[in-house]
């Protein structure tokens, strides 16, 4: 496995942060985020923690301006007013979205995704809408855009403001499937030899030709987004796979296990951050 | 349906803020769609703000405006609880309208 170097320097920093008598190896999910959260802290200063969450937008003060602006009137509105809709209308066998989840659905977000003990595996917010869907009868949807951001929009906004409270729950598959997600993270892959954190890590706040690249503190707290890029909505999914595309990768498909395990352990690692979802990127 | 229209207008007094944001796809006609065929223009081509009978905004587009377009301006005049009329026509001769109480 080849870690960027930011990542080593993360993998130090948590190994220092550990107590002496766990082994290197060994994988420590509180040491990781408190060393991940300093390292961000450490390189930008002059950012609050919580506007982390804002991606670019938190990283100088003409694009916090302009954050402002567009919060004022955000490009995401239909997007939500479609989401209430479709979360409100119930299935053709009569049963609707709120049967399928704790508290009937609202302000749950910062939960997701979950480790499911029964399974063995991480759900994520997508996978439990459509199997939500499929249990009633109804066809999943695309896991990358429209409809199913429109829905995660939507409950995204109704767990605004809540911090982030992912748990690995004492099961020796959680810690892997969280241990997995992190070696995706920091693994290189595609022609370009990028993994998740060269972008996201060693260069979160750095320009992309007339992009700033979003820390990845905070990242999935904004999911999902409106980009001006994709004139559209987004989900994690379609992040994660246009990110793989980006580096000239071969994208997985949408919710395999790889690309839960990475939103497990972004999730995780950052704990306490309040959503701000739907987000806007430029 | 729902509109189409998102307005906000806000009164200081002198002049009134208004802003709005239109849903609509905005297809310039040179852009392909996944199986290669073009995609037909379908813009907005008339845009209007209307208060109190008089046109206080007008926008003459074309194919050269982004999707689900935004808009931002003032002009001098307007009340608290006064409407303002908003109405578009587009390429294929559609229209929405709505109005906007002024706050």
């Amino acid at each position: 496995m080849h870690f960027a170097s930011a990542a080593l320097a993360l993998a130090a920093l948590t190994f220092a942060a550990a107590p002496a008598a766990v082994a290197a190896d060994t994988p420590n999910p509180v040491a990781d985020a408190k060393a991940f959260k300093k390292y961000f802290t450490d390189k930008f200063p002059k950012v609050k923690l919580e506007d982390f969450v804002n991606g670019p937008y938190s990283m100088d003060e003409g694009l916090h301006r302009q954050w402002q602006e567009k919060e004022q009137f955000p490009p995401y509105e239909f997007a939500l007013e479609k989401g209430k809709e479709m979360f409100s209308k119930p299935f053709k066998n009569g049963k609707s979205y709120e049967d399928c989840f704790p508290n009937k659905g609202i302000g749950i977000r910062q939960n997701y995704p979950y480790f499911d003990e029964k399974e063995g595996k991480v759900v994520t917010l997508e996978l439990a809408l459509n199997r939500c869907r499929e249990a009633n009868g109804e066809p999943p949807f695309s896991y990358v855009k429209d409809e199913m951001a429109a829905l995660t929009a939507y409950m995204a906004f109704t767990s605004r403001g809540k911090p982030f409270d992912i748990k690995i729950p004492n099961d020796p598959r959680a810690l892997q499937a969280y241990q997995a997600g992190k070696e995706y993270f920091y693994t290189r892959r595609g022609q370009l030899n990028f993994s998740c954190a060269t972008c996201h890590v060693q260069s979160g706040g750095e320009r992309i030709r007339a992009e700033v690249l979003a820390p990845a503190l905070g990242i999935l707290n904004a999911m999902p987004i409106y980009r001006s890029e994709w004139s559209g909505m987004g989900t994690t999914s379609r992040r994660f796979t246009t990110c793989n595309s980006q580096i000239r990768g071969v994208p997985l498909s949408p919710q395999d296990d790889e690309y839960r395990n990475v939103e497990y352990y972004l999730s995780y690692v950052s704990n306490g951050l309040p959503i701000s979802g739907p987000g806007a990127r430029p | 349906m729902a509109s189409t229209i998102r307005v906000r207008a806000t009164s200081s007094g002198e002049t009134t803020e208004v802003q709005a944001l239109i849903q609509h796809p905005m297809d310039s006609g040179f852009v392909k769609n996944a199986k290669g065929e073009i995609i037909p223009p379908h813009f907005i081509q008339q845009l209007t703000f209307e208060y109190d009978g008089k046109a206080v905004f007008a926008a003459n587009w074309g194919g050269g405006v982004s999707k689900d377009p935004y808009v931002k301006f003032a002009f001098k005049g307007g009340k608290k609880g006064d409407e303002l009329k908003i109405s578009w026509i587009d390429s294929k001769g559609a229209t929405d309208t709505t109005t906007a109480k002024i706050q």
